[in-house]
């Protein structure tokens, strides 16, 4: 690549940060420069995010009418999915789908709830309620 | 609590486990480029890993394993890098503020999700980055991100929580500072051996690495269920792994050409600053192809996942090629 393509048109995930990608300047040399970022990299990363924030969406609107747990929604709220959050906590997958069910939910130990708190880094209170 | 490391200097590198190594070697007396650290670590590569899920998505990784960086460049340089993890995360932080107090720059790796500075956006559950510490201002550690253009700040109970983040390559509090560092600087002999390591990798037997590892994921992408949203997900994960995690396909090939160059200076063979050119249009070329997947996905462009396993195909052939005649160049 020559430094004068490198996408400068912005890309909003970045925020305030630039990244530094390798090009070609006018003697031939490949030189750092700072890029703000091109827009197929924000479609990308906005992508995987939207995809994220559509599961915890259709989590929390089961979770309000009681069709699942508010962990469910936690989860994909904090860009876990259910083999993620079972290598984080050490609880098996098939019993984090459990937990899913509002009435295995309600009944469950401090202690693993706190498990649960712990890894999605919330306190008690928030777990266990939707924002 | 004030502390800080005199004279250290935050260079933005492309990517963060080189740019971590060039910086601390650089400010522990062997200066020394991203590039150059990239490059004679033998760190580019490519793996398609379809048994590591990635929030139901297959590993694809563009370099070495982490740690290997650093490992390789210390050997190379003739350097004892010291790694230190902890099984509990307050002696992980007091460990990290007396190695601060001797006045050293301390690596770390760390989770990317809980790093405050970082974009939300960009905050996925990414647990092998790496980043130095330079000082300690109250409750705030002064980090140097490479891949940030500035200085960063992080908070205490941040900064724990990201060294201390668990799942798939869980760092564990891993923290790493060079002892007795060589000043062994940087010899012909082992560029050549670094490069002829990289071909080797580039070219090896295994069907998910180097190149075959390409040809394999170019099979996959043919075979993508068409107006399937997991399809386009599937690709839009590939560009994501390729350009914006750490960089990627086509931002590797620059910094390898970028590697070539100094190497051709260093060791005089002046075919290398030819194949770093050659290289630099590979590296075109994937992003062209990360180009294309992006209009299919905004719909730009017809979905056609024939026309991008074709593509891959294509760079495939490309780089057969070139890691060939670099290892002719060098052996």
């Amino acid at each position: 690549m020559d430094v004068h393509a490198i996408p400068q048109e912005g890309n909003r995930t970045l925020g305030q940060h630039r990244k530094a990608i390798y090009a070609k300047d006018a003697s031939g040399r490949m030189v750092i420069v700072p890029s703000r970022g091109s827009e197929m990299e924000e479609i990308v990363t906005l992508q995987a995010v939207a995809r994220m924030d559509h599961f915890a969406q259709a989590a929390r609107r089961l979770a309000a009418n009681g069709l699942t747990s508010p962990l469910e929604y936690w989860m994909w709220e904090k860009r876990m999915d259910v083999a993620l959050l079972s290598q984080v906590t050490g609880i098996w997958q098939w019993r984090i789908r459990r937990h899913f069910r509002p009435a295995v939910f309600a009944r469950l130990s401090p202690r693993l709830l706190w498990r649960y708190a712990e890894a999605l880094g919330l306190n008690l209170n928030e777990l266990t309620t939707l924002p | 609590m004030n502390i800080l490391a005199r004279e250290f200097q935050h260079r933005h590198a492309a990517h963060c486990e080189s740019g971590v190594a060039s910086n601390m070697f650089t400010h522990y007396g062997t200066p020394i480029s991203e590039a150059m650290a990239f490059g004679l670590s033998s760190a580019l590569s490519f793996a398609y890993l379809p048994f590591i899920k990635l929030t139901g998505f297959p590993l694809i990784a563009y370099r070495m394993p982490p740690k290997f960086i650093l490992k390789g460049l210390s050997k190379a340089l003739q350097t004892r890098m010291h790694f230190e993890t902890f099984r509990d995360a307050q002696q992980g932080m007091r460990r990290l503020d007396v190695l601060l107090a001797q006045g050293k720059v301390v690596g770390l790796q760390t989770s990317v999700f809980w790093l405050p500075y970082f974009p939300q956006d960009m905050r996925f559950h990414f647990n092998a980055h790496n980043l130095l510490v330079y000082g300690r201002q109250g409750d705030d550690y002064l980090i140097s991100d490479p891949v940030a253009d500035m200085p960063q700040r992080c908070p205490s109970a941040d900064l724990q929580r990201a060294r201390f983040a668990k799942g798939a390559l869980a760092p564990k509090g891993l923290l790493y500072y060079p002892q007795d560092i060589g000043h062994a600087g940087v010899t012909a002999q082992s560029v050549r051996k670094a490069i002829i390591k990289t071909t080797r990798i580039m070219l090896g037997p295994i069907p998910i690495v180097g190149v075959r590892g390409v040809r394999m994921l170019a099979r996959k992408v043919a075979k993508l269920k068409q107006d399937d949203d997991y399809s386009l997900n599937y690709i839009g994960h590939i560009v994501r792994m390729q350009e914006e995690i750490g960089t990627g396909g086509a931002g590797f090939r620059f910094l390898y050409a970028a590697f070539l160059q100094e190497a051709t200076e260093v060791t005089g063979l002046t075919p290398l600053a030819v194949l770093a050119e050659r290289l630099n249009e590979i590296g075109d070329a994937w992003r062209e192809f990360a180009l294309k997947a992006v209009r299919m996905i905004k719909g730009r462009d017809a979905v056609d996942y024939r026309m991008l396993s074709h593509m891959l195909l294509a760079l495939t052939e490309r780089e057969t090629a070139f890691f060939r005649d670099l290892k002719h160049e060098v052996s």
